[in-house]
């Protein structure tokens, strides 16, 4: 009898949720056909795909803060061109897995009918939806997606110009993909030019996270750059994810001679490294990548060791750029803490995509692609940038210094 | 008489699935969303009964079905990423199935003579060899893994796929060496005692279960775009001992049923990314309460079905 009663349960929970799945399965396609006959009731639909759970659910959750933000601000003004933005039925969590990403752009592609998906936060992910993107012709936007070939794999002739198609695009371009954030590489090249020409420096000690991509991508450039403009690297030493003691690495660059440290990686190793450098005597100064916005940094290295810090990042809270302080100020009053890069990004991506809505000839995926290359001069909190035809934004990035713990200067630096 | 009508049951319910699944994508009910979530339960369903054989039927505690999984998924991306055609997809899928299968014998060899929680962390220790493998070779592109891998699972593969696992597992389990396995599961000692020589069937069950698993990898690589080696770690081997466990050790049926379940469960909180977590942690924490040994235990569908009818002969029998 018991054995009975649970199964019985077990059917009943079934039954439930089939019926919940179907319903809601059911739905959106009479809800498109009564927004269609009744053109006052239009609103337009944008996707939100993010890691809301999972591995790296800091990252989506802090871009869909900022992305929410925006899309409020834009429809409390009167949405775009009259149209409100619908984003709260549209809004799914990837889990942090690059399949369930491909999942879910296809649910709100195909089924939500969405005409732009916005995410993932990670390159992987946002890799793994752009096929699906250019399937159905619905562009995938990314705010945080900074692996080098995210929009495509491009080609360069000898003389480094890229290789276009008859059509005139760039050979192995991803039509639909695009991104409001820098590359990598283009992190690794700034930070080289940056300690060459604002520094001085001309000999530099490289310590990589040569578990991470990103890592190696960076130092990859940085290095390149550093030895073009005529400087040397007198070491390069590595590290994986999770060291916490680099006395033994760091002991032994001591007896060197050097002006610089670059340490290409995130912020938890970064923050001991430094930490361990200045209490061994190092003092010369460091230098980094976004890897190392995140206030546990201070926490890891304490404010004392944080002097003459220099890293690149996407916005400075120091900018005096009224998009910027209104932002700081709004978002302040919206969630009552400071912004960080990732509420910037998706900040930023809400406005960027609602700017391109509003250009767009019609409300369709293809027209929005239209208007999302012919993006220019957009002024967002993260910099004022445009579109190129591989569809990543020109932009200059900010180097923020820090002076005990606390961000003191930040200049845009650009490369030229 | 009962062996070929559950056989018979078994073979109409496969062919009615693949008829009425190609029959609604053809009508346009299945979408590119619906298929999508198909595919990951087919995928889930090879998992699941592959380890469910080696788990649940052979009783040898596995945690490194996603390194097999991996061996699979790369093989398959780096064959069809060169020959984007069926036959490249063929191929890259029997490679990889066959590449892992021939690890899993290897690990097999040393690893199968440990018992319980031992195995369990053996087999953990190789799992995080193969990533830590595939994250430092110069081909798999390290971190960053592949992408823009060619879609070229269909409904036809997939069906091809799963039922096939299915079919060449359950003929395994019904066949000598299968039962061999089960004696091994139900008491190593006593099937040693009778002759059963048990480290030769441990390590067959092992690298057939990581065939399947390679078969499995192979279907997600060339449907979902995009690998790399942190989507094979610890936690997809622990989703998929879930599968098994909710479903029922040593019952295929069980491994498929919550498959679907966890699937429709999963992708239903997709949009409540704040209970998502909680709920389906308290479906599996309900599951376990009321049904400890799985929603099916160690039945079948076919069995669940054949006792009703017989109990229903019977009675009729005995009114008549």
């Amino acid at each position: 009898m018991k054995k009975f009663l649970s199964l019985l349960l077990v059917c009943c929970l079934l039954l439930t949720l089939f019926a919940a799945c179907t319903k809601k399965d059911d739905t959106p396609p009479p809800a498109d056909d009564g927004d269609n006959e009744t053109p006052a009731a239009e609103t337009l639909k944008i996707g939100i795909n993010y890691e809301r759970s999972g591995g790296v659910a800091t990252y989506g959750n802090s871009s869909v803060d900022g992305i929410l933000m925006a899309f409020e601000q834009i429809n409390a003004a009167g949405g775009v061109n009259g149209k409100l933005i619908e984003y709260e039925e549209h809004s799914m969590d990837n889990g942090s897995d690059s399949a369930e990403a491909t999942t879910v752009a296809t649910r709100l592609m195909t089924q939500h009918q969405v005409l732009a998906v916005l995410g993932p936060a990670t390159s992987g992910a946002f890799k793994a939806t752009i096929p699906v993107a250019n399937k159905n012709k619905v562009p995938v936007i990314s705010g945080s997606a900074t692996a080098d070939d995210v929009t495509g794999n491009f080609q360069y002739d000898e003389e480094g110009n890229l290789v276009l198609d008859t059509d005139g695009k760039p050979s192995g371009l991803q039509e639909y993909a695009f991104r409001i954030c820098f590359s990598d590489s283009y992190q690794g090249t700034a930070m080289a030019m940056f300690a060459a020409n604002d520094l001085k420096a001309t000999k530099a000690v490289v310590i990589t996270d040569t578990s991470s991509d990103y890592g190696k991508g960076l130092a990859r450039n940085f290095v390149a750059t550093f030895v073009e403009g005529g400087g040397t690297v007198v070491a390069q030493e590595g590290y994986v994810k999770d060291e916490t003691n680099f006395n033994a690495v760091l002991t032994r660059l001591k007896g060197l001679d050097f002006d610089v440290i670059f340490i290409p990686g995130y912020y938890n190793e970064a923050g001991l490294i430094i930490k361990q450098a200045r209490a061994l005597g190092i003092d010369v100064p460091v230098l980094g990548a976004d890897g190392f916005d995140s206030p546990d940094l201070l926490s890891l290295a304490g404010a004392e060791a944080l002097n003459d810090i220099y890293f690149s990042n996407h916005y400075s809270s120091l900018s005096e750029d009224p998009v910027v302080t209104k932002f700081i100020a709004d978002f302040k009053a919206r969630y009552n803490r400071e912004p960080d890069a990732f509420n910037a990004l998706g900040y930023d991506l809400g406005m960027f995509v609602a700017d391109a809505l509003g250009r767009a000839a019609e409300a369709t995926g293809e027209a929005l692609k239209v208007a999302l290359e012919e993006t220019d001069g957009f002024a967002g909190v993260t910099g004022r940038f445009s579109v190129d035809a591989q569809h990543n934004p020109v932009k200059a990035l900010v180097v923020i210094g820090l002076e005990n713990g606390v961000q003191v200067s930040s200049v845009n630096a650009s490369v030229s | 008489m009962g062996k070929h009508k559950k056989r018979i049951l078994q073979l109409a319910f496969f062919a009615a699935t693949y008829l009425a699944v190609a029959a609604l994508i053809r009508a346009g009910t299945i979408n590119d969303f619906s298929f999508a979530v198909i595919v990951t339960i087919c995928i889930n369903i090879i998992l699941s009964s592959s380890l469910n054989m080696v788990t649940g039927f052979a009783g040898q505690f596995s945690l490194g079905h996603a390194g097999f999984m991996s061996i699979g998924a790369y093989v398959c991306a780096l064959t069809i990423l060169r020959r984007p055609t069926p036959l490249g997809f063929l191929l890259g899928m029997l490679g990889g199935a066959l590449l892992a299968a021939l690890v899993g014998l290897l690990v097999g060899l040393p690893t199968l003579r440990l018992r319980g929680d031992y195995l369990a962390i053996a087999t953990l220790g190789m799992a995080e060899i193969i990533r830590v493998v595939f994250l430092n070779l110069e081909i798999t592109n390290g971190a960053a893994g592949l992408s823009f891998i060619p879609q070229l699972v269909d409904w036809n593969w997939l069906f091809a796929a799963t039922a096939g696992t299915l079919l060449l597992i359950a003929n395994f389990l019904n066949s000598s060496p299968g039962r061999a396995c089960i004696a091994i599961q139900e008491d190593e000692v006593a099937a040693e005692a009778v002759g059963v020589n048990t480290l030769r069937y441990k390590v067959t069950v092992f690298s057939l279960g990581a065939f399947f698993a390679g078969i499995g990898g192979a279907l997600y690589a060339a449907y979902f775009y995009f690998i790399k080696p942190d989507l094979f770690g610890f936690s997809r081997s622990v989703d998929i001992l879930v599968i098994v466990v909710v479903g029922g050790m040593g019952s295929l049926s069980g491994s498929v049923v919550a498959s679907v379940l966890l699937m429709v469960v999963s992708t239903a909180l997709q949009a409540y990314p704040a209970l998502r977590m909680i709920l389906y942690s308290l479906l599996l924490v309900a599951v376990m309460l009321f049904r400890p040994q799985g929603l099916m235990g160690s039945k079948e569908v076919a069995d669940l079905v054949f006792t009703r009818f017989r109990r229903a002969e019977k009675t009729e029998k005995q009114g008549g």
